[in-house]
């Protein structure tokens, strides 16, 4: 009886609302809220009916579903694309390890990247792309991932084997992607060739690993005691900060050659590279320091009393706490660097946007369909950008850090 | 005395940290000024060897190139320095109607994302999350080359309420001009706020020492008003008369145009940082304590003075760094009207280059002038911030 009566002294956490108190409490909690869903309802109703209508029958796909390759490599040649299949397969097989090894969102990204190939492998459709070796390919490439996750999941692979494993793919894979002049196997393929999203993944990609390291740099340079070095960084932080990234980008593209010896040429998508490294190294710098000066000044003379180095100290004691401190900015300037390699269009790089625009250009007929191929431009982009913040939402709530946005 | 001695040779050199410290010194000065000048020696021999000219000297030469629509008079053969100067209020002008705009859809944005109707509050979240999301250069071109293009010929203009034309060649406003009479009353409304401002912060300041409510806010605001109603009866009745555009021939002819490369860039432009400054507010007002509001409401506020004495103060303190560098990228991105032949100055410059042919001088000049750019905004909104900040006594 005791018991029983306790029972109902208890607190119970509140049950998730009906769905009629749900719509009470959240449309027409009062006479203004009311007003506003009855006006608001019929509108957006309106907008989804025609957006739907619009993608279902209005839009002419055409432009889209006939050049998925150029979409996704350019004009890689056609007899080399093996190159970049087997990176993809690569990368595939490392999503899947991960996948295996940590779970979480990777599970997801797995699953829809997996689901999506999988769709593409039976889709009942004729389409010249898609014969039986693409589908084969696809296939198998899915049997890959799934191994990749029986390894990373029964096996006891060292995670910094896998973390080497991003790396070490591709790396390989921007030197078979590149090739050897003279050779037979290997032809050298020029980079003017590539394009769409590979180009877009492969400046964003190198873009966020290159600059990472330089901004860390530049915040320490910044704090040095040594007036040249942090003299040096501050000037070159703030003037790359004050400059638009198109800037930067005509930079590199037209006058970096004029301060470098004569013989030196350095390939246009590399130029491109260093520019959108240079300019996201600047932003993480100013992140990466307001990491610095957010650990407390005791952490530092804790680590010296115990004897440890200047170097020890920064790598095991200053850096970890401050990185964590600023991840969401860091993962928000890598969201911002991943949209801002489109700018390279600008420069006359065929990344995915540029490749696009030449679909649009190279027929009447497609000027057309430009709301369509522009559409589905926005919604690729939309869609890596929202995973890769997403991913960082995730990151944060893992580490228990909030986001002040 | 001796224990000194044994102390300074206990440590070898390249342990003293001083010593050490010395040798940094000299080492990354010989690393950064061996690399700054290894570049410009470098430059100077490829200058030579191209016969490039160093000097500023073309900014007098005869610009070969049009600008279609500048805002300040400008024609091919006018020199080049005039048309960076075109440029610049080009830049300035997109920037500036940019920052205005993108704040208040941004405000709007937020407020409707912290609304308790659902149906808004997603609404607001949808119009972020797309737009945070894309790239400006893909949002830039679907207005531009896909709105824009849909928009009908002269002859079928959409007629928006104002009235506003909408047409294939640009966006024409009603536009309030002023009459010849029309100077007075400017003159007199300037008088006024100036007069009113000095009566404001004298009035406050003395409200502030003795508490005496000295009622500033109304009547700073009804010298104002008569300032500028007596102004409006002195100009003759009416200091504005509306330029309505108009049909003439195969053209609008009047009001205010606005090219469509201007519309879809200030459209982008705005539309997308709005989606961040909504970010910001939101952010900043949700760090407003609840408890400050529920104890604001306790001493017996009404709404009103809710808001604008207890939640906008503190909330501003959060919202006003990250909305500086929010103004700083809008500035920046305005160099993406490139893409699309709105010319302001990066653009200019470009054509510069491919005509004069000096590359470095007039990227020189380009990063100077958003360097300074840059510098003055976040000069002057820093001296706001700063005179917001809490102050810690």
């Amino acid at each position: 009886m005791a018991i029983k009566e306790m029972e109902q002294d208890f607190i119970r956490p509140p049950q998730p609302p009906g769905p009629v108190k749900w719509i009470k409490d959240n449309l027409f909690s009062g006479f203004m809220n009311s007003i506003l869903t009855v006006l608001l309802f019929p509108v957006i109703i309106y907008l989804l009916y025609q957006i739907f209508k619009w993608v279902l029958v209005g839009a002419n796909w055409q432009a889209v579903s006939q050049f998925p390759m150029l979409f996704a490599v350019g004009q890689y040649p056609r007899d080399q694309i093996w190159r970049v299949g087997f990176i993809f397969s690569g990368l595939m097989f490392m999503l899947g390890i991960s996948w295996g090894r940590w779970g979480g969102l990777l599970k997801s990204i797995s699953l829809a990247a997996g689901s999506f190939l999988l769709l593409l492998a039976v889709l009942p459709v004729q389409h010249p792309q898609l014969d039986l070796t693409m589908r084969i390919y696809l296939g198998s490439t899915i049997l890959l991932t799934l191994v990749g996750f029986l390894i990373g999941n029964k096996t006891r692979l060292k995670n910094t084997i896998i973390i080497a494993g991003w790396f070490v793919i591709p790396i390989i894979g921007i030197v078979l992607l590149a090739g050897f002049a003279g050779s037979e196997w290997l032809p050298a393929v020029q980079t003017t060739l590539w394009g769409g999203l590979l180009v877009t993944f492969l400046l964003a990609a190198g873009g966020i690993v290159l600059s990472f390291p330089l901004g860390v740099a530049l915040a320490f340079g910044r704090r040095s005691d040594l007036p040249v070095v942090s003299g040096f960084s501050t000037v070159f932080i703030e003037v790359i900060r004050g400059v638009p990234l198109v800037t930067i980008l005509f930079m590199f593209s037209i006058i970096l050659a004029l301060f470098l010896p004569v013989e030196s040429r350095i390939d246009r998508l590399v130029r491109a590279l260093m520019a959108v490294t240079v300019f996201s190294a600047a932003y993480s710098a100013e992140n990466v320091r307001g990491g610095l000066q957010s650990v407390p000044l005791g952490q530092v003379e804790a680590a010296k009393a115990l004897g440890m180095g200047n170097l020890k100290i920064t790598v095991f004691i200053v850096l970890p706490q401050a990185l964590r401190a600023v991840l969401p900015a860091i993962v928000g300037q890598f969201i911002s660097l991943f949209k801002d390699t489109t700018l390279v269009v600008i420069i006359g790089i065929n990344d995915f946007l540029g490749i696009g625009r030449s679909i649009i250009n190279s027929d009447p007929e497609f000027v057309q369909m430009r709301t369509e191929v522009y559409i589905f431009m926005a919604v690729v982009y939309w869609i890596f950008s929202y995973l890769m913040s997403l991913a960082s939402r995730r990151i944060e709530s893992a580490m228990g850090i909030e986001s002040n946005l | 005395m001796a224990s000194q001695k044994t102390d300074t040779t206990a440590i070898p050199f390249y342990r003293d940290e001083r010593i050490l410290k010395i040798i940094a010194q000299i080492v990354s000065t010989v690393v950064i000024f061996g690399f700054l000048i290894w570049t410009v020696t470098n430059f100077l021999k490829a200058a030579d060897a191209r016969n490039m000219e160093l000097s500023f000297g073309f900014l007098k030469e005869a610009a070969g190139f049009p600008i279609s629509n500048p805002p300040i008079e400008y024609e091919a053969g006018m020199t080049y320095g005039r048309a960076f100067v075109v440029g610049l209020v080009n830049t300035l002008m997109i920037s500036g109607v940019g920052v205005v705009a993108a704040t208040i859809i941004g405000t709007l944005v937020a407020l409707a994302r912290l609304s308790s109707n659902w149906l808004l509050s997603r609404m607001a979240l949808v119009f972020i999350e797309f737009h945070r999301n894309i790239p400006l250069l893909v949002l830039l071109f679907i207005w531009y080359f896909v709105v824009f293009s849909f928009v009908p010929p002269v002859k079928e203009s959409l007629v928006w309420p104002g009235p506003i034309f909408i047409n294939k060649r640009g966006v024409y406003l009603t536009w309030p001009r002023l009459t010849e009479t029309g100077s007075t009353f400017v003159i007199l409304s300037i008088i006024g706020i100036i007069a009113a401002v000095i009566v404001f912060i004298i009035l406050r300041r003395r409200r502030k020492y003795t508490g005496k409510n000295t009622y500033y806010m109304p009547i700073s605001i009804v010298l104002v008003l008569i300032f500028c109603v007596s102004g409006w009866f002195l100009s003759g009745g009416s200091p504005f008369q509306l330029d309505i555009p108009f049909l003439k021939g195969f053209n609008y002819q009047g009001g205010l145009r606005l090219t469509p490369e201007f519309s879809g860039m200030f459209l982008s432009l705005s539309l997308y940082t709005a989606a961040f400054i909504a970010e910001v507010v939101r952010g900043g007002i949700q760090a407003v304590n609840k408890g400050q509001i529920e104890a604001a409401r306790a001493v017996g506020l009404n709404q009103l003075q809710v808001l604008s004495l207890v939640v906008m103060p503190q909330a501003l303190r959060i919202i006003i760094p990250p909305m500086i560098s929010q103004y700083l990228n809008l500035t920046k991105n305005s160099s993406l009207a490139l893409a699309i032949g709105f010319q302001e100055v990066f653009a200019v410059g470009k054509i510069t280059i491919n005509q004069a042919g000096r590359a470095v001088p007039v990227f020189g000049l380009i990063m100077i002038t958003y360097l300074s750019l840059s510098l003055l905004t976040s000069f002057i909104l820093n001296i706001y911030n700063r005179r917001i900040q809490f102050v810690v006594r």
